[in-house]
């Protein structure tokens, strides 16, 4: 090479250095500049119907910290990849995230299998990572600065059943024997373990105990045979397709126990109680909001679901938006507080901050504990009742989800027996 | 077992369509259950929209359907049969229309359970002390009909014979003046079109999501296979032997078993007897 070629080079280097430093040195240039969030979600694949509206929910909390001047009088600004549901893609997003996007905070996406391979990670750089909804991710880990969004509280394996049979145990006539099935997966299969143990602890009296394939195309041989054992309580841990192909068959059937529902995934989702309509009359299954003037007492919820009710149809998600995302809104809402309280975007401080502070948010007073679980659980027990038709409209209001559990939240008392309530 | 009887006259109106294309016409059409998922969004959009009943819709539909088939049969056949290739690619080209089907629906309809509405949804009635859901009725009378339909175009018109014959030798149907390539156009546009009703009964009986395609896919070839290649009457036994076998299971024996013990028949049934319960 020639030495005036040399000098040439020597000297683009030396500028593009001085540039980089110039971009680095300055601290005054970082005061307008954004405070970024980040994330993985799933928006396609088979979690994408609750990564979507939870997506929209996040945004919704980013326009209304903006509208009053941002965090720390900065703007915030969200950087988020689409998961596509898929664990195996998570550990890359979080590592461009954090290394090309040079993010400031974290969060997860949406769900258990999500969650999981973001776990390591944040372990490995001390992140301060914040959950949505998963289930006993941190059992293993018990890594500290975890924070979970989902009311399971400290034992997540009972959370599901332990409102229903609370209430099951308190009706009179008192009902002594219990039907249990659910599908043959994950979920179902860790709501089962929790009805057992809850079985035992109240006293009552296993008479059907089975599960069947998730690919089950026919139910009312299972209600059969659930019927034929004339079970007082009918407790069902299902996803979506087998929740309404059990209650029809329960119809159809003519099954009539004294209490019915328990962890039916899917009765929640406007498609399917839009489809359901009268049939889900009388069921009581887990739910974690209901627009009941209990939950409607919150600060700040009504804002948030007029925004996003407004918002839904065009971001082409779930009309209504009960199930998932005030508690994802909830969610950056807590994080949002630690970083006004703490004045900084310390990992540790804000992980000390969340862990000793009770936040308010739109879905109530958050308080962690145990694994950055929920420190008391609150998995509702709602009822349908006087549901007519299948309008969506009628779901807006209070007296349609009635919450039965827990008591500080309940808004209705529970029709009992089951029967009395279907029709 | 009266429950496995109707579950059974579901079952073979979803087979049907692969027992004709896979059975008679050898080929290995793995996207039909994905035309079936395709015709039960299309009663659930004529459903939602015009109020219109899903198994109705799934007969408006049927010509759709037909025309698809036979389009898709002919980009088959130009790109792959044509060519002596169809055994290996051919599959790969019906597992890539598979996918299209799938994530076209998901992209244009989400991921959530669709469903549809009808009066006999939820209503059952008592046969001698026997519940009788109408949901599962309608779906096994339709599906008793098809099947019914099926015999006898294949048995009694020229262009049902004419499929027969294609599947036996396709060269002697040749040397009679007709165009093989034509009969199997019309024969894959009829597997398609059975597709259109049987997602109708489908969506009738259970909610569905673009990904439900995937359950079906060994029901089907499994009651083609077990009922023998190509026979629809074989179809129809199997698909009731398949019914009642995993209705008996799940009330008698637990759930868990019924899907098992399905396929366990089907394997002690090919051992004994290879061609299938009504195979030539």
């Amino acid at each position: 090479m020639k030495p005036q070629r040399i000098r040439r080079w020597a000297l683009t280097g030396g500028v593009i250095g001085a540039l980089v430093l110039a971009g680095l040195g300055v601290p005054t240039a970082r005061a307008a500049e954004p405070i970024r969030i980040g994330f993985g979600m799933a928006l396609t694949g088979g979690l994408s119907a609750n990564g979507k509206p939870a997506l929209l929910a996040v945004q919704i909390w980013k326009d209304d910290v903006n509208k009053r001047g941002g965090l720390l009088g900065r703007p915030v600004e969200l950087v988020y990849y689409d998961d596509q549901t898929n664990p195996a893609t998570v550990p890359g997003i979080y590592t461009k995230l954090l290394d090309v996007d040079k993010v400031d905070l974290v969060i997860s996406g949406y769900g258990t299998n999500l969650i999981a391979p973001l776990m390591p990670i944040a372990m490995e750089r001390k992140l301060t990572i914040m959950g949505m909804f998963g289930l006993a991710n941190n059992e293993k880990y018990q890594y500290p600065n975890y924070f979970q969004i989902q009311p399971a509280g400290p034992d997540p394996q009972t959370s599901t059943a332990i409102g229903f049979f609370e209430l099951a145990a308190k009706q009179t006539p008192r009902p002594q024997t219990v039907a249990i099935v659910g599908a043959d997966a994950e979920y179902p299969q860790n709501a089962l373990v929790g009805a057992r143990e809850l079985i035992k602890k109240f006293g009552l009296k296993t008479v059907y105990d089975r599960t069947y394939p998730p690919s089950t195309v026919d139910y009312t041989p299972i209600v059969r045979a659930i019927k034929a054992t004339n079970a007082d309580i009918v407790f069902v841990a299902s996803y979506p397709p087998d929740s309404v192909g059990m209650l029809r068959a329960a119809h159809e059937v003519g099954l009539q126990p004294k209490i019915f529902g328990g962890g039916m995934v899917g009765l929640q989702f406007t498609s399917v109680m839009t489809s359901m309509g009268p049939m889900l009359n009388g069921v009581v299954n887990y739910d974690f909001w209901a627009p009941e003037p209990t939950m409607l007492a919150f600060p700040g919820i009504k804002e948030f679901l007029k925004e996003y009710q407004a918002r839904a149809e065009k971001a082409g998600v779930d009309p209504l938006g009960y199930y998932l995302p005030p508690y994802s809104y909830a969610l950056v809402q807590v994080l949002g507080q630690a970083v006004e309280a703490t004045k900084s975007l310390d990992q540790q401080k804000l992980a000390d901050y969340l862990r000793a502070t009770e936040f308010n948010t739109v879905v109530g007073k958050v308080k962690f504990g145990k694994n950055g679980e929920w420190a008391k659980g609150r998995t509702l027990m709602v009822q349908y009742q006087k549901v007519h038709g299948t309008g969506i409209d009628q779901f807006r209001g209070p007296g349609k989800k009635v919450v039965l559990y827990p008591e500080e939240l309940k808004s209705g008392a529970i029709v009992y027996p089951y029967s009395a309530a279907k029709n | 077992m009266v429950a496995g009887l109707l579950l059974g006259g579901f079952y073979a109106a979803v087979s049907l369509g692969v027992s004709l294309i896979f059975g008679l016409l050898d080929i290995a059409n793995i996207a039909q259950p994905a035309f079936v998922i395709l015709g039960s969004y299309a009663a659930y959009v004529m459903n939602r929209s015009f109020g219109l009943d899903a198994i109705l819709t799934g007969l408006l539909f049927t010509p759709v359907f037909y025309v698809l088939g036979a389009v898709v049969y002919r980009l088959y056949y130009e790109s792959f049969e044509r060519r002596g290739e169809e055994s290996l690619r051919g599959l790969v080209f019906f597992f890539g229309v598979l996918f299209i089907i799938e994530v076209s629906l998901s992209l244009k309809y989400g991921v959530d359970y669709r469903l549809v509405e009808a009066a006999y949804i939820g209503k059952s009635i008592d046969l001698g002390g026997v519940g009788i859901a109408f949901r599962l009725l309608v779906p096994c009378l339709v599906g008793l009909a098809m099947t019914l339909a099926l015999h006898l175009f294949l048995s009694r018109t020229f262009y049902g014979r004419a499929v027969m014959a294609v599947s036996q030798d396709r060269l002697a149907l040749r040397l009679m003046g007709a165009d093989p390539v034509r009969i199997k156009t019309i024969a894959f546009g009829v597997g398609i079109a059975a597709a259109s009703l049987a997602g109708a009964l489908l969506i009738t009986i259970a909610p569905v999501v673009p990904s439900t395609d995937r359950d079906y896919i060994g029901r089907m070839f499994a009651i083609t296979v077990l009922g023998g290649m190509g026979s629809i009457a074989g179809t129809l036994v199997a698909a009731v032997i398949l019914g009642v076998a995993e209705s008996l299971m799940s009330t008698f024996f637990g759930p868990s078993w019924s899907l098992a013990v399905s396929f366990g028949i089907l394997l002690v049934a090919l051992a004994v007897r290879p061609a299938g319960l009504l195979g030539r």
